[in-house]
């Protein structure tokens, strides 16, 4: 592991959803986050150069995408929608969360069957215990209107000051009772990541 | 199953590094949350025994749901604890009749043994409000390296009518427990103390 990475904890988190307010719909949607707590090689300074810690995190990704396809019962084929996100703590600066977007989007999609679509994100800078709603779209069209969705994740006590939080979240498929139309999966026809 | 369950949120951890300082092994632990309806909701019930017997179910669940987030067999469970947050439509008594008279039994046969208190809190709460789930050892409450808490919150839940029940195991103590008292490897689980 590169003297970059350091990894102090991980946190799994998985829901299955069986209904909302409505009738059961008779299947179960599942959402899963993995959110890796990391020490910030950078924090407490202005670092002009951070592009080697974008390469340093590819197996890191790799290894919290495979995590979070395990959680949601390891297959991949059944992985319908993805985000990711990033918290830095207050010794850091936003653009350190940005590190996150290549390594953290290739790597889902790399075990995904080359998913076509962008990776949905967000990130901040925040205290310990911030939470961070994570953006969701279908892995292989951004415009699938049934599967935009959020899962809010954090991680109590973390980021401290010197840390790093990155999440990768995954899910199964649509809504519950989605229901408000639009482009459908079933309907993914130019494959080029949007429709 | 009496339960109405509308979504089950587990979370689990694994710290490593804690101030620099490696995790070896690292800690683990998970809880597990089931979002319920509560049939007690919006007016005065007497008798809550079918929460009780919610309780006795969500014991069994939530309990195995840990073990599997934690990939661990029974036998390697360290300390446990269980909470619940009530929806403003209930009252805080029904999280007691999920928690205390029955739910213990099945928490401690998933588990094999089990003989200390599980400890628990409970509070009344809006959809996103946050539970600190104590933990102690499984078998001895004295053990001072596993008192602990683990924060638990689901953000749509619970609603006015739902209840968030939480169990929590673990595999271990503290990471780096250093502050001495009753060590694990002393215990004799008997009596549910030391």
């Amino acid at each position: 592991m590169s003297s970059l990475i350091e990894i102090r904890r991980i946190a799994t988190i998985t829901e299955e959803i069986m209904r909302e307010t409505g009738p059961a719909p008779g299947h179960v949607l599942r959402r899963a986050a993995v959110l890796a707590v990391l020490t910030n090689p950078f924090a407490g300074r202005y670092e002009p150069n951070i592009l080697p810690m974008m390469e340093a995190l590819k197996a890191p990704g790799l290894e919290m995408a495979k995590r979070c396809i395990a959680a949601l019962g390891g297959d991949p084929k059944a992985v319908a929608g993805y985000g990711k996100g990033a918290i830095v703590g207050e010794g850091g600066e936003l653009e350190h969360g940005a590190l996150w977007h290549v390594p953290g989007g290739y790597a889902m999609r790399e075990l995904l069957g080359d998913a076509k679509a962008i990776v949905p994100s967000t990130k901040k800078v925040g205290g310990p215990g911030t939470r961070l709603d994570v953006p969701i779209t279908h892995i292989n069209a951004s415009y699938v209107r049934s599967h935009f969705d959020a899962m809010e994740v954090g991680v109590p006590g973390h980021p401290r000051a010197d840390e790093l939080v990155f999440v990768l979240v995954m899910t199964t498929g649509a809504r519950i009772h989605e229901r408000v139309g639009g482009l459908q999966p079933a309907d993914i026809k130019v494959w080029d990541g949007q429709r | 199953m009496n339960a109405s369950i509308r979504k089950i949120v587990v979370l689990m951890d694994e710290t490593s590094i804690e101030m620099g300082e490696a995790v070896s092994p690292p800690t683990r632990r998970a809880v597990a949350c089931a979002v319920i309806d509560n049939p007690c909701a919006g007016r005065f019930i007497k008798d809550l025994s079918v929460l009780t017997e919610i309780g006795v179910e969500l014991g069994d669940l939530l309990t195995k749901r840990c073990l599997s987030a934690l990939n661990i067999r029974p036998e390697e469970a360290e300390s446990y604890g269980k909470a619940a947050i009530v929806g403003e439509a209930g009252e805080l008594e029904h999280a007691a009749a999920i928690l205390h008279p029955k739910m213990g039994t099945p928490v401690r046969a998933a588990l094999i043994k089990g003989v200390a208190l599980i400890p628990s809190a409970k509070k009344m709460g809006g959809m996103g409000t946050a539970i600190d789930v104590p933990l102690g050892h499984k078998d001895a409450a004295f053990v001072r390296s596993h008192f602990d808490a683990m924060e638990a919150r689901v953000s749509d839940a619970p609603r006015r009518n739902e209840i968030v029940v939480a169990i929590a195991v673990t595999n271990s103590g503290r990471p780096n427990p250093r502050i001495g008292g009753l060590q694990k490897h002393e215990i004799k689980g008997e009596d549910g103390l030391r």
